[in-house]
């Protein structure tokens, strides 16, 4: 079959908030950038995102800087994050926001005619940059417009099925797949690669994903040798529709409690003051009427307990409802008609206004919706060098969602997309430095390109009485929902690595019918592959960490160990077996260390405003 | 599956027995060759088109072809035409509809047909490219009113699902392609012009070049499908319309105004 073959400088795999800040500021440097959609250009996750993006501008509250930024991102990672990254994050976020701005994205904006922000969870700050409730929307079309503005190469609708090396084995040479539309295969050649390829939520049925998020990224670098670090933290969003059941899982933004929604159980009680962690005890509202002073504008008091973290929230949904103080459907009502005029309603939440009028026949305005965990994010990903995205081996590079360490054992609302702009950016521009000081493309040997065409080709050459592709991603979400959900123990991971194990001997019996042309059956075999070495590495992370910190809660260990708090688990792959190992976090520059021990002796002492 | 009875909240409140079985009669094909498969499908509560599709993609036909992403009205990905209608798979809910009538799926007609129900879209990123883009002046500090950023709003909420350019007769019938961009790039163009930063002028493009907006004899057809409710035809295209006709040849215009008149 005829190998299509592209040549670019620089190519990056996914074409999302990441991948497209990753083109520009390549392209910017005068490089020639290939982008790779999955899907059609502008359709990646980056546009379902909703709140806003955390950036330290100090529009609204002028006392915000990038350490406050700082601390709240560590403060909710659990102080596993790479302390490097968060600083990173929480200095260049100001200026990848104010860019945005001038390459056209309008941002809502304050009464003095500047972007204004909104208040999220576990930020002390109003900091969240957005523009109503689809505020990944405008920040998607604007990076697509720069990019195209900017001569970048897009590629729409095709698979990338692998990481290809040079002959040593040592550099990046090429990412290998297939166009979507005929089926044909097709190289990337390229002298450095750049995986932005987003998350993993397919693994899990109840997500707020979409078919696209596979995990490609990690498991195709893992497979290249490259190390994945943090991975048994999986945020599970606190508030994913519950009803009707074909939308269960769909998202529904913080901002609506970053606007002022609250949290009620079947008593019609605000269960969320019960929940308050030790760690957020003194900076969060404890009473009813301390909250609704903030949420009236009051700034000189504490912000109410449903902007607690993303973990914290989910946890004390999952146990109202195990408690039977549950919704109809098995969730909690998430209430901002009776805290907000309509006019209110209808200017900051447009598009969830939209999305429950439409999907479930519920006028938000007037009515509570009702909400429960779905899986949203991952955390852990692809390990990187903080300030370059490289990762171990030489010329791959990650960002965005499929990269960890800045989040930690916990992500807060709004530091996604910070993340994706400002690592985006970074990833660009060292691969693009890089890039530049090399003559020649990486050679690919032509046994490497035929195994894999041939990869590509085995589905069709399986018997119908193999396995079923969509049936088995079934199976897979059974399993991770079972064993390696939101509460996990010893005896349940266990089971599910094996049963994990089991399924990933069996996709080699994968099977696909028909023509190559657009075929979904053939397109999820490979998808499948992905979430499954995905899925494993989650079920060993959460298997090693035998504590509860963050989104992993372990049922039989559930208080966060101290010494477990000083290390990252690392898994890497090596002739076909999962390899676990563990490295000391690093240690946070004096002055970041200071900065945090003060902070937590003011909390302590009752405020850390 | 039992039925489920609906209380506080679903509007759709319906004594009915879910899963009710539906007939999907499928567009199977690409553009030289096709016919039409009829799939039954058990429904439930609040299903949407799209779960039918996914529905039988899953457990009857590995092969179908869809194009999806968000399946909740944000991506603009899933445009098709449902009973000769474009609508978003995601956002046409089974129960407007009679389970004893099969319902019709094609995909977008004006455009090629890659398989199924997946159309090749890839001319409307090409128009894209022809539009002068975002043209800041560099010296402007950025400072600008919610009141004034009002009316570009309206246009940056599309989704570019392209159901208005399927739609537009200008490029179904007439096949206009060459000369003509389209409801979604009238959409653009306005975002770009009410953008209170914005400098540039695209009056050229709108009249002489790809634009070709007075191709447009405003059937408003653009602003009926429209799933995000842009009203295109009333706030994109006219006073486009008008801002060309005002500033390209005045005298002319004068005469079109008293005509209109």
């Amino acid at each position: 079959m005829a190998l299509q073959i592209y040549e670019h400088d620089v190519i990056i795999v996914g074409a999302g908030g990441a991948g497209l800040s990753a083109a520009i500021s390549t392209a910017e440097q005068g490089m020639d950038v290939g982008i790779v959609c999955k899907s059609l250009l502008g359709k990646a996750h980056t546009v379902m995102a909703e709140g806003g993006i955390a950036a330290s501008l100090g529009n609204v509250a002028p006392d915000d800087d990038w350490r406050s930024h700082f601390l709240d991102t560590m403060k909710g990672g659990w102080g596993l994050n790479d302390p490097k990254m968060a600083e990173i994050h929480a200095i260049e976020s100001p200026e990848r926001v104010l860019e945005l701005e001038r390459w056209g994205a309008v941002f809502d904006r304050t009464a003095d005619g500047k972007i204004s922000q909104r208040n999220f969870g576990g930020h002390r700050y109003t900091r969240l940059a957005h523009v109503g409730d689809r505020t990944g929307l405008e920040l998607i079309r604007t990076l697509q417009d720069k990019a195209v503005s900017l001569d970048v190469q897009v590629y729409m609708e095709y698979t990338i099925t692998e990481i290809l090396k040079n002959s040593s084995g040592k550099k990046v040479a090429g990412a290998f797949g297939y166009w979507r539309i005929t089926g044909l295969p097709v190289l990337f050649r390229a002298k450095k690669i750049i995986l932005a390829t987003g998350g993993s939520g397919m693994a899990y049925r109840i997500n707020s994903n979409s078919w696209e998020y596979t995990g490609d990224g990690p498991a195709m670098a893992l497979r290249a040798g490259a190390e994945l670090v943090d991975m048994a933290f999986v945020q599970f969003h606190p508030t994913g529709m519950v009803w009707p059941r074909s939308v269960k899982g769909t998202l529904v933004t913080e901002g609506v409690r970053g606007e002022g929604g609250v949290l009620k159980n079947s008593d019609g009680e605000r269960f969320m003051f019960n929940y308050i962690p030790d760690a957020y005890v003194g900076s969060i509202a404890d009473t009813e009427e301390e909250a609704n002073r903030w949420a009236a504008g009051d700034s000189s008091v504490r912000p109410p307990p449903e902007l607690l973290t993303r973990d914290v929230v989910a946890r004390a949904i999952l146990n109202e409802v195990s408690e039977g103080r549950g919704s109809e459907h098995e969730g909690v009502y998430l209430d901002i008609a009776s805290q907000r005029s309509t006019e209110f309603i209808l200017q900051k939440l447009p598009a969830m206004y939209h999305q429950f009028k439409e999907l479930a026949g519920i006028d938000i305005t007037k009515e509570s919706m009702e909400v429960a965990p779905t899986c949203h994010y991952m955390m852990g990903g692809i390990r990187i060098d903080p300030e370059t995205q490289e990762t171990c081996v030489s010329g791959l590079y990650a960002s965005g969602e499929a990269a960890g360490g800045l989040h930690g054992a916990n992500r807060l609302g709004g530091n996604s997309l910070s993340d994706l702009l400002v690592f985006g950016n970074r990833a660009g521009i060292h691969a693009g430095e890089l890039a530049q000081k090399m003559k020649n493309f990486p050679k690919i040997t032509e046994e490497d390109l035929e195994a894999s065409m041939d990869y590509l080709d085995f589905p069709f050459k399986n018997k119908s009485s193999g396995e079923q592709p969509f049936r088995l991603r079934d199976e897979l979400q059974t399993i991770m929902e079972q064993y390696v959900g939101i509460k996990r123990d010893e005896k349940g991971l266990e089971k599910g690595i094996k049963e994990l194990q089991k399924l990933r001997s069996r996709t080699s019996l994968l099977f696909a019918t028909g023509s190559r042309s657009y075929n979904a059956g053939w397109q999820t075999c490979f998808d499948l592959i992905n979430l499954i070495d995905v899925s494993l590495s989650i079920a060993h992370s959460a298997l090693e960490r035998k504590e509860s910190r963050g989104a992993h809660s372990r049922i039989d260990f559930p208080t966060p160990s101290d010494s477990l708090g000083k290390i990252k688990f690392i898994i890497s792959l090596s002739s076909g077996k999962f390899d676990i190992s563990s490295a000391s976090i690093s240690t946070p520059r004096k002055e970041l260390l200071k900065m945090i021990k003060e902070d937590q002796t003011k909390q302590k002492l009752g405020g850390t405003k | 599956m039992s039925a489920e009875i609906n209380t506080s909240g679903s509007s759709n409140s319906s004594s009915n027995t879910y899963p009710i079985t539906y007939t999907f009669r499928i567009f199977r094909g690409n553009d030289k060759t096709g016919e039409f498969v009829n799939y039954k499908v058990p429904i439930d509560e609040g299903m949407v088109v799209l779960d039918a599709i996914l529905s039988i993609q899953e457990n009857q036909d590995t092969e179908l072809a869809v194009r999806w992403n968000c399946k909740s009205g944000r991506c603009g990905s899933c445009g098709m035409e449902i009973n000769g209608m474009p609508k978003l798979a995601c956002m046409t809910r089974l129960s407007d509809f009679d389970p004893a009538t099969p319902i019709t799926l094609t995909p977008m007609k004006t455009f090629p047909v890659i398989k199924d129900l997946v159309s090749d879209v890839s001319w409307n990123y090409e128009v894209n490219k022809t539009i002068q883009p975002f043209s800041p002046d560099e010296n402007s500090d950025f400072t600008f009113q919610q009141e004034d950023i009002e009316r570009s709003r309206e246009f940056r909420k599309c989704i570019e699902c392209f159901l208005c350019q399927d739609v537009c007769h200008v490029i179904r019938e007439h096949d206009k392609k060459d000369s003509f961009a389209g409801p979604r790039f009238f959409v653009r163009s306005a975002a770009l012009h009410f953008h209170p930063e914005d400098t540039a002028d695209r009056k050229e493009w709108l009249k002489e070049g790809q634009g070709g907006i007075g191709h447009c004899n405003i059937t408003r057809c653009c602003t009926d499908v429209c799933p995000e409710h842009i009203s295109i035809t009333d706030n994109a295209i006219i006073p486009q319309k008008e801002y060309v006709v005002d500033n390209y040849y005045s005298i002319f215009g004068w005469i079109k105004k008293q005509f209109n008149k």
